[in-house]
């Protein structure tokens, strides 16, 4: 078990965003998490991140680090690429203390090639088209050997290509780092390319818990909505809590 | 009675008292951050835990990039001052406290409190805007998710920088401050560079000059710590970011007004 995820509560002011979720994730498997903006997806990823905390319910996650991926990317903007990916390095005394400047700047060229940037430690964020920015914040997440990874819509505001891309690389870095992963997005590409697992949220519960085909297979009514993006359906824009 | 309540609740008066109470406690609550973020600040001081290359960037941002606004706003207070007491001065047989009270003036108000307002308006707007700005965009989250403390990361270097460059400054702006005070006085009433600088001494104790370089140093480090406060404690989008802004000018003004009323009462009382 990496992640698991018991009752989870979470309201602002009086609205329940998160109403009573379960779930779990194991080593090496990827939980797609889809549902309609503002349906509190990125809510639990911050709260598995550590973020913000949980009104009740329990979130436990095994010993290592925890990734995560912002959907703008997050980069420091006064800082270039290799200071970027090696923020943790510098910052953390126990990671400090463990590497020598020399093996640091190894880590990050081993990074950027692992995201397919080779090269452009010296740029500066400011620099690089949103898809790179993209990886680059893949390169820093996993600078750290993370066991688990959270993305926040990897591939929002992205052009199809870069999207393939984004999320070959979430396969690749699954593979490589055999990382817990949880992806939210709304993207069905990415949902079938990445994922193993999905959960479906609506009015803050759990509305579908199963694969990717059996999500296109339509069989429950919240996903045969989402799938076919119909207006008509259980699912009411603007009425969620 | 339930009527009662309702008609109370739209009343004026509860209007008033509602208003007045969630302010003070969000005053309170804001405050209780900036005081506990203050207390992690000096911990992380404390234990040495301090990154020198942010340090010595930022000192640069206090010290060098703020000096050329700090001398003109010290300087043309100084000629200000000066022009109107000079005149006045002489005419009335006082030509031999004029640079007395210049100086005093100068060191013990004019020289701190003017260069803590152009930090303000030159640094502390830029830190909190800066802070606030990464708030919004994730990057102080990225921080968090990557495991480092944004009090130690960002408040320590900036907070020390305030603390450290403050009082170079202020001795830089004082001098300069002086020099404007003998030149405008010598322009307005004729009196001599040498009658000015021989009642100067005068007017300058040592226990001036420390009060003067301690209320530096604090102000400093109150100006860079509310700015980093607001900044950090900022929401939303680009609103958010001119809201913290304003937040850090205004409470910075007010903390250093404060602050010199208490250094006043306290050593010269």
């Amino acid at each position: 078990m990496s992640i698991e995820v018991k009752n989870l509560v979470k309201a602002f002011d009086d609205r329940r965003v998160i109403d009573d979720v379960s779930f779990r994730v194991e080593d090496g498997e990827t939980l797609a998490v889809v549902g309609f903006s503002g349906s509190g997806k990125s809510t639990i990823l911050k709260m598995i991140c550590g973020l913000l905390t949980q009104d009740s319910g329990e979130i436990i996650t095994s010993k290592g680090e925890i990734a995560m991926v912002f959907q703008y990317s997050a980069l420091f903007d006064s800082l270039n690429v290799a200071d970027n990916i090696s923020f943790a390095l510098h910052e953390r005394k126990e990671l400090r203390n463990k590497y020598t400047e020399k093996q640091i700047r190894n880590i990050v060229a081993e990074k950027l090639e692992l995201v397919g940037l080779k090269g452009i430690e010296r740029k500066f964020p400011s620099e690089l088209s949103g898809g790179m920015q993209k990886r680059v914040s893949f390169a820093r997440a996993i600078v750290t050997e993370p066991n688990i990874i959270l993305y926040d819509e990897p591939t929002a505001g992205l052009d199809p290509i870069s999207s393939t891309l984004i999320e070959d690389y979430i396969v690749r870095l699954k593979e490589e780092t055999h990382a817990a992963s949880v992806v939210v997005t709304h993207q069905m590409s990415t949902i079938t390319r990445t994922a193993n697992r999905v959960i479906m949220l609506y009015n803050g519960k759990v509305v579908f818990e199963g694969t990717p085909d059996e999500m296109l297979q339509m069989t429950n009514e919240y996903t045969r909505q989402f799938v076919t993006a119909s207006l008509e359906g259980p699912m009411k824009m603007g009425t969620e809590n | 009675m339930l009527s009662f309540q309702k008609y109370y609740k739209q009343s004026a008066t509860y209007k008033i008292f509602s208003e007045i109470t969630s302010s003070l406690i969000l005053f309170l609550s804001n405050f209780g951050n900036i005081t506990l973020s203050g207390l992690k600040v000096l911990k992380y001081v404390l234990k040495g835990n301090i990154d020198i290359k942010e340090l010595i960037e930022q000192c640069n941002r206090f010290g060098v990039s703020s000096l050329p606004i700090t001398l003109s706003i010290v300087g043309m207070t100084s000629v200000i001052v000066a022009s109107q007491v000079a005149l006045e001065m002489v005419k009335q047989g006082g030509s031999g406290l004029v640079g007395l009270l210049m100086t005093m003036l100068i060191v013990r108000e004019v020289g701190v409190i003017m260069s803590g307002f152009a930090i303000i308006y030159m640094i502390g707007s830029s830190l909190a805007s800066e802070i606030a700005t990464m708030r919004v965009t994730e990057q102080i989250d990225a921080i968090e998710v990557l495991k480092v403390d944004p009090i130690r990361y960002l408040f320590v270097p900036r907070v020390l920088a305030g603390l450290i460059m403050m009082p170079p400054v202020v001795a830089i702006a004082s001098v300069v401050g002086v020099l404007a005070g003998a030149v405008t006085s010598n322009l307005a009433s004729g009196l001599s560079y040498r009658a000015f600088f021989d009642s100067a001494w005068l007017g300058i104790y040592m226990k001036d000059l420390g009060v003067c370089m301690l209320k530096a140093a604090t102000f400093g480090a109150v100006i860079a710590h509310i700015s980093c406060g607001c900044g950090y404690n900022a929401n939303g989008g680009a609103k958010g970011v001119g809201i913290a802004t304003t937040k850090a000018v205004v409470w910075s003004f007010i903390s250093i007004v404060v602050l010199d009323m208490l250094f006043a009462i306290v050593f010269f009382f």
